[in-house]
């Protein structure tokens, strides 16, 4: 068995100790009826060399952002990560603790997540963060309980225009919990949420309206006016964001939102596939001991120096059990460590700057696009992202693209059958004006394969 | 000394990384009002300043490269370089999930793959990635319960049985169901047995949760008859996998009548938990509940579907109208998949099943030469965890759990899960894995020995204990009664 420290001597002198001969005999307790007369079938085991190999085989059948010129948003974006970010993150420190219970053993990490708590409360404007979330999708489904739980009512309003994962986590969520998702119609023409509709959908039911800056579409809606109208019927006001842009737009403490959740793998969390991500969620001080998850708190030790802990852990399932805020307990520790890291090397001046070349570039590339004849598919404002109208079948065309080696995406039909002619396109600060001249013609072969 | 925190070693002005400038003012582009009004008082620090700030708290955690972790139920095994050496590779970090599909063969293959084997180890017959962690698996599961229930029009049942054993995520997925739980009580063997069963069982009862081995490192001996009273009541049988490192090709899930299982890839295949995550809770599932399992699932892509891979080529099918929808915004923490990939890939059958019996023979290696130090609530052979109680020690000397638990840091082991399960008083509970070399054992052992002798004669020592830690106790009612979850300026 590769890396085992038991030598067979190890072993003797174990099974000795316990007066046996073979290990089998501690396994008596197993029915002999249930006790398994086959090996699991699976492949011959590798040595390190031939598993680095078939390794490199079978993601080789794969194309990833260092072949392809991402252009692709849709929460999972290809930002810039500095070194220091991967070379803290991957440090066995930090990568191979427990859940700092002990913190005595884990002030390290009680820190770490002590300062990411501080600068997730610093981009969103809410005085109170935890230690992260699974991702962006289930803090929302979260979020909405905690809302439905903190008013009493059982209604949350959602965009539509809101990530569609997020929505469908939300109602997975929810619904077992009783509480009804009902979506708020977008405007056709802007792509911002229709808040004439949401005016009209909100009542004494209503526990929360849920948007998010900007909205899939990538257009900027407006939340001060949502957040008013939500707190007029008496409900929460939940914002999901993007945390780059918080470098510059509005940060949901500004427009009194009451929670905000957010994808944060643009904070230095490699694309992945989708996973491991990281939760974004804060919140006022008025619902802390709602909130769910993880938090870190500073105190002092019996010394009386500054010494850090979990704490008001009456919240949490392993104290609280069927009556705790939310089920979650592993979260996703060592993503918010990184993103910390992240936070730290940008600074706020960093992060602006991301923020604005990402924006910048994105309009760079909606300018390329319209002299191509290609037109966003809204009028809305947005930042650093767009829907786009391509002519002809919008999957054809992504792959097309993909194999020229350009990505875009995703596509908006499966979530949208409305919309199905539609791609969303984000631009970052790693994107040139060579590569957006680039996307512009092969969009234009692409989408005309006629010609 | 304390270790400054990034806020106040902050300075305005200071960068570690610059960007080139923008071109545009932001106001040429976005509407008024868009804009935020202060900049976020994020830390403004240098690279040397990070690194070192960083370096200087990596040191005062205990972490499992330097570390004995026999933290019961956690499963605290070393995290293999070559996993991680493969995770980080571009072909898996930097893929976009929104890749075509006929440009991330690779990653659906690697899926397929990982399905096959988790249901082939755990004798179930279709497997989702998708839930992040354990406690998301186990509410997945539940959440499949719940439909397939519905699915049958049978939407009166209420209640889940959960021993009082259970880990304190098994109540609260359920609540998170919109279940109610009841609390089944445990036998004087530490087992759940039928006739405790029979009193709480009813055609109200959606699922009965069973940890096997339970979370006294027993194995639960009633299992098949168990599983019977549950599916002729019309309910369904979870297994909560935190314990399946006890059972690698030695004994399979499927085969004890369990319709759902969980299983924690950062316990059982050695990926690591990252100081409380990233996890990743996949569930194996009977044929029956599949087509409620969360969307997309990997399937082949044949006739009539939209890829065009060629032969053997694998495709998403999210059409899956009976599905209770995501659990995770994508398909899971695949960078998790992919190390337990490598991990099962370089172990083979015979290594996992090796590995359970080094794990199994380690904990009833520490049972025997502690049984005589600490009180041994349930003394029978244990399988991957042995739970010993400090209680006589405590109403005696006034010596506690968490007293031995502190001082254990001060010969660098971390403290085995203590209080838990509940119904163990003044529970330390042990789980050494299978990585641990006899020798970090036999230290363990004699470390134990020590303290226990110091309880006696010396029990100050532990009281105060740790010496020797960066903090010493950390006074977390303090932290709890007035909380300072975030860093203000003085």
């Amino acid at each position: 068995m590769p890396g085992t420290p038991h030598s067979d001597r190890d072993r003797r002198e174990m099974l000795a100790a316990l007066g046996i001969d073979a290990a089998d005999a501690l396994f008596a307790d197993i029915p002999q009826s249930l006790r398994a007369t086959a090996m699991p079938e699976l492949p011959p085991p590798l040595t390190e060399m031939e598993l680095r190999d078939e390794a490199r085989r079978v993601s080789d059948l794969n194309r990833n952002l260092d072949d392809l010129v991402c252009f692709a948003g849709g929460g999972i974006y290809d930002r810039f990560i500095p070194a220091i970010v991967g070379s803290v993150a991957s440090r066995p420190e930090f990568v191979t603790p427990y859940t700092p219970y002990q913190p005595e053993a884990s002030q390290g990490t009680l820190e770490a997540i002590f300062e990411y708590q501080t600068m997730i409360s610093e981009l969103t404007a809410l005085p109170v963060a935890n230690a992260s979330l699974y991702d962006g999708a289930t803090a929302m489904g979260e979020a909405v309980l905690m809302a439905a739980d903190a008013t009493g009512r059982s209604r949350a309003l959602m965009a539509g225009a809101l990530a569609p994962a997020a929505r469908q986590a939300t109602r997975t969520y929810a619904e077992a919990s009783g509480v009804q998702i009902a979506e708020v119609p977008w405007d056709d023409a802007s792509g911002q949420t229709d808040l004439g509709a949401l005016a009209e959908m909100l009542g004494d039911d209503v526990a929360c309206v849920a948007l998010q800056q900007p909205n899939y579409f990538g257009c900027l809606e407006e939340m001060a006016e949502a957040s008013w109208l939500a707190h007029e019927a008496g409900a929460l006001f939940i914002a999901m964001v993007e945390p780059i842009s918080l470098g510059v737009l509005a940060p949901p403490g500004e427009y009194a939102a009451d929670i905000a959740v957010g994808e944060g793998q643009p904070l230095g969390l490699p694309p992945g596939f989708g996973g491991p991500l990281l939760g974004m969620f804060a919140c006022t001080e008025q619902h802390l001991r709602r909130m769910p998850g993880r938090v870190v708190g500073r105190s002092v030790d019996a010394d009386g120096k500054v010494a850090y802990c979990l704490t008001l852990q009456t919240r949490e399932q392993h104290i609280r059990r069927a009556r705790a805020t939310s089920n979650i307990c592993t979260n996703e520790g060592l993503c918010a460590l990184a993103a910390s890291v992240y936070l730290a090397a940008m600074g706020p001046q960093g992060l602006r700057e991301a923020a604005l070349l990402g924006a910048e570039r994105a309009h760079e590339l909606q300018e390329a696009m319209a002299d191509s004849g290609l037109q966003p598919r809204f009028g809305g404002a947005f930042l650093n992202e767009f829907a786009l109208r391509l002519p002809g079948d919008a999957e054809a065309t992504v792959r097309a693209l993909c194999e020229d080696g350009w990505l875009v995406g995703p596509t908006l039909g499966r979530d949208y059958p409305e919309l199905s002619d539609c791609v969303l396109v984000a631009a970052t600060e790693r994107r040139t004006r060579e590569e957006i001249a680039g996307l512009a013609e092969a969009l234009q072969r692409a989408a005309r394969p006629e010609d | 000394m304390a270790e400054p925190t990034l806020f106040d070693l902050s300075q305005p002005g200071k960068r570690c990384i610059t960007m080139p400038q923008p071109a545009r003012a932001p106001e040429q582009y976005l509407p008024e009002g868009q804009l935020r009004a202060e900049p976020p008082a994020l830390p403004e620090v240098s690279e040397p300043e990070i690194a070192r700030h960083y370096a200087r708290l990596a040191a005062w955690n205990f972490n499992v490269d330097r570390n004995f972790y026999p933290l019961g139920s956690c499963t605290m095994k070393y995290n293999p370089r070559a996993s991680e050496a493969i995770a980080a590779e571009p072909g898996w970090a930097r893929l976009h999930p929104a890749t075509p599909e006929e440009c991330m063969q690779g990653a659906l293959r690697l899926m397929r793959d990982l399905e096959t084997w988790l249901a082939a180890i755990l004798g179930m017959d279709a497997v989702s990635l998708q839930p992040p962690a354990g406690a998301a698996g186990e509410f997945t599961s539940l959440r499949v319960f719940r439909a397939w229930h519905d699915s049958h029009g049978d939407t009166a049942r209420r209640r889940v049985i959960v021993p009082d054993t259970a880990h304190g995520t098994n109540p609260a997925s359920v609540a998170r169901c919109g279940w109610d739980v009841t609390v089944l009580t445990s036998d004087e063997e530490g087992r759940v047995s039928p006739d405790a069963l029979r009193d709480v069982l009813g055609d109200d009862v959606a699922a009965i949760m069973l940890t096997n081995p339970n979370t006294l490192g027993l194995f639960e001996t009633h299992v098949l008859e168990i599983a019977e009273m549950a599916h002729e009541a019309g309910a369904l049988m979870y297994c909560d996998g935190a314990n399946l490192n006890a059972l690698l090709g030695h004994a399979r899930p499927g085969d004890m009548g369990f319709d759902a299982v969980h299983v924690n890839l950062h316990k059982t295949f050695s990926t690591p938990h990252g100081g409380g995550g990233p996890g990743s809770g996949p569930i194996a599932v009977v044929a029956k509940l599949e087509p409620f399992l969360p969307a997309p699932r990997v399937r082949r892509a044949g006739e009539g579907t939209r890829t065009t891979g060629g032969e053997g080529a694998l495709e998403w099918d999210w059409d899956r109208p009976q599905s209770i929808g995501k659990v995770q915004a994508w398909f899971g923490n695949f960078l998790v998949a992919v190390r337990a990939w490598a991990y099962i890939r370089s172990m083979g059958a015979e290594g996992l099943r090796q590995a359970t019996e080094d794990a199994v023979l380690a904990a009833n290696y520490i049972r025997r030469a502690l049984e005589g130090e600490l009180d041994l609530p349930y003394p029978a052979t244990c399988m991957h965890e042995c739970v010993f109680s400090a209680k006589t020690l405590a109403d005696e000397r006034g010596v506690h759990a968490a007293d031995i638990a502190k001082r254990l840091l001060d010969y660098g082991i971390h403290p085995p899960t203590m209080y838990f399960p509940l119904i163990v008083e003044e529970a330390l509970m042990i789980e050494p894995t299978e990585t641990e070399s006899k020798a970090t054992l036999d230290q363990f052992i004699a470390a134990m020995r020590e303290i226990l002798r110091d309880a006696a004669e010396q029990p100050d020592l532990l009281h105060e204990a740790p010496h020797t830690t960066p903090v010493r106790r950390v006074d977390e009612v303090n932290a709890a009664r007035k909380p300072v979850l975030r860093w203000q300026k003085t």
